[in-house]
């Protein structure tokens, strides 16, 4: 809310369609490999060039196109027809010539403008229209500094993935992670964020002490990770809009494993006592912290359901690391995985269907999915070593690390960010600067 | 008296090297003996001696050397994979540490290291598992609790590729 009010972005609302609007493309998303919607996506060049502050208008426009393709791209659910081969370019003033849409073969079209306003905002507006069945799909207008012009892009880009898929985009999102650098022997671990296409990138530490596990707050511009200033890893909270830290709580023991509820208002975590780790949850109001569970085993990476009824967590109770599920209040602890090998890092789907986990067996690691009962266990993804699954806030996207073998000369090792859909399909590597692991999503940020 | 008891396994070592080829020699009828019982006499391990110029123990440098650096035999205990309890041999070693500790007037930190193949939140409470177990033994062997500070840094700080020397547990000075 705050940053809303920040980046003084307006939407004002739907432009009114002029055509009725008959649905006649629609991408259904729970299948594997669907075959990619072609699109094609004009720049959003409107009638003026003027200098904005953060670049000519007209550049604005084409940069927004630009980038909208790209997310949709990323998707994998949507194939963008090369700009070369439109016919014509598509005058966002009149009503498209679906014609010479089909000809290329574009199934949906978008098509906006970038305008210069008199109080120095610019005013983006886009239509997505159905090229076969010759209709508007949907269309909307926004209002924003110059300088935010990328956020207005992924709304864009998630307004379309919603009216085409019928589930909420995951565009206007960011990635909190762990920046990695250095030899392997002396690896520097800094906090780091950034869109989720890869772009605003900035540390929020500076590295000289080490971080792990962030994770987004769903209802603030704040992160919960481990840190280890002054060599004491402790739970601690970041302010994104402050910049500042602040431990959570002083305990004697070591706190270690946070996430958020889903309300915001909690955070579950581990607290060590002589070498035994529990699962406690820490009120942000009071401070006050409740035990959930007291066991002799190890009990760590605890996850909210999303109506916060349920908690998953990791436990080697029963002799090895499994995934069990209990009541918030810690009662009525089952065990829901009983696959070969051990399981890890249990995430719930912010759909509350599904629990993604990390799973070791046969000297490789894997991410999957399973219910929240146990059934329906499957693997999405294997490698030498990869953990950490993070959701996007549709539930539809896992994003988690992989970390490389070391080679005989000193080298190897690196981490790098991945993302797969929740089908198996549409594999790829999320761009950092430097390497990176334990990335964390970020809820939509309106 | 680290070198004692050494000594002291390995002649009962020989001892029994000489029963088994007597055996050998004497054929079925020596199967029908009654093996002469083999004595074992344990050092006492309660009364430690104060070491001034200890050799198998930690010097002050070893403690002091940097994390990742040269390893000291002396500074470190090994574990087995995802286990958290004190071996012989580490033992022995914390052992050692426990009578410099006696001697010196040092406060220490334990570190408790995991190797790689595992995920990141585990090994941070594994981690913190081995410093206690470490911790534990040398208050068993009276060294004050208040004494030792542990941290665990789960698989965060390797000290090589191989992974059974990232299962550690190492004491430095505070």
């Amino acid at each position: 809310m705050k940053l809303l009010k920040i980046l003084m972005l307006s939407l004002i609302g739907l432009i009114s369609a002029a055509l009725p609007a008959h649905a006649v493309i629609e991408i259904d998303i729970t299948k594997g490999n669907v075959q990619p919607l072609p699109i094609a996506l004009t720049s959003f060049v409107g009638s003026g060039d003027e200098m904005t502050s953060a670049g000519s208008v007209m550049e604005i426009g084409k940069q927004i196109a630009r980038v909208v393709t790209a997310d949709l791209e990323r998707s994998g659910l949507f194939s963008a027809i090369d700009p070369r081969a439109f016919i014509n370019s598509g005058n966002a003033a009149t009503a498209p010539q679906f014609a010479n849409w089909r000809a290329v073969g574009a199934q949906a079209l978008v098509t906006g403008t970038a305008v210069l306003e008199e109080d120095g905002r610019v005013r983006v507006e886009f239509r997505l229209w159905d090229v076969l069945g010759g209709s508007q799909m949907t269309g909307l207008r926004y209002f924003t500094a110059p300088q935010n012009w990328r956020r207005i892009a992924h709304l864009i880009s998630d307004a379309v993935y919603k009216r085409l898929t019928g589930e909420d985009g995951y565009f206007d999102t960011r990635i909190v992670y762990i920046s990695e650098s250095g030899p392997y022997l002396d690896r520097i671990k800094r906090l780091a964020i950034m869109d989720q296409d890869g772009y605003n990138h900035k540390f929020l530490t500076d590295g000289s002490y080490m971080v792990l596990n962030p994770r987004f707050s769903p209802t603030s511009q704040e992160i919960t990770y481990l840190s280890f200033y002054n060599d004491i890893p402790r739970v601690y909270l970041f302010d994104i809009e402050t910049g500042k830290s602040e431990m959570l709580g002083e305990f004697d023991g070591m706190t270690f494993a946070p996430r958020f509820s889903p309300d915001g208002k909690k955070v579950i975590m581990s607290k060590a006592e002589r070498g035994n780790s529990d699962i406690f949850v820490l009120e942000l109001s009071t401070r006050r912290l409740e035990r959930l569970t007291k066991h002799s085993a190890i009990d760590t990476s605890p996850s909210f359901s999303p109506f916060g009824r349920y908690v998953t967590f990791n436990s080697d109770r029963g002799g090895s690391q499994q995934i069990y599920v209990m009541d918030s209040d810690g009662s009525d602890i089952k065990r829901i995985s009983f696959g070969q090998g051990i399981y890890a890092t249990p995430v719930w789907s912010p759909r509350g269907d599904l629990i993604a986990f990390t799973k070791q067996t046969g000297g490789k690691f894997y991410i999957g999915v399973m219910r929240p009962d146990g059934t329906g266990e499957r693997i999405l993804t294997e490698s030498y070593f990869e953990e950490g699954p993070t959701w996007s806030p549709n539930g539809r996207v896992l994003m988690y690390y992989r970390k490389y073998p070391y080679d005989n000369q000193g080298g190897g090792g690196e981490t790098q960010l991945w993302s797969i859909d929740l089908t198996g399909y549409n594999e790829r590597q999320v761009i950092t600067p430097l390497d990176g692991s334990d990335p964390a999503w970020s809820p939509l940020m309106d | 008296m680290l070198k004692n008891k050494f000594y002291a396994k390995f002649l009962i070592m020989i001892g029994a090297v000489l029963i088994l080829s007597a055996c050998s020699n004497s054929g079925d009828e020596a199967m029908t003996e009654t093996p002469t019982p083999v004595e074992q006499t344990p050092e006492p391990v309660s009364t430690p001696e104060p070491m001034a110029a200890p050799v198998d123990m930690v010097s002050q440098e070893s403690l002091n050397s940097s994390m990742g650096g040269s390893m000291s035999e002396g500074d470190m205990v090994y574990f087995a994979y995802d286990r958290y309890d004190v071996d012989a041999s580490a033992r022995s070693v914390l052992g050692a540490q426990a009578n410099w500790m006696k001697a010196n007037n040092v406060n220490v930190i334990v570190e408790g290291h995991c190797d790689e193949r595992g995920t990141r939140e585990y090994n941070i409470a594994l981690g913190d598992r081995r410093a206690n177990a470490v911790k534990n033994y040398l208050v068993a062997m009276g060294v004050s609790a208040s004494r030792i500070r542990t941290v665990s840094y789960g698989k965060e700080r390797p000290q090589g590729t191989d992974n059974a020397q990232n299962r550690r547990g190492y004491t430095r000075v505070n």
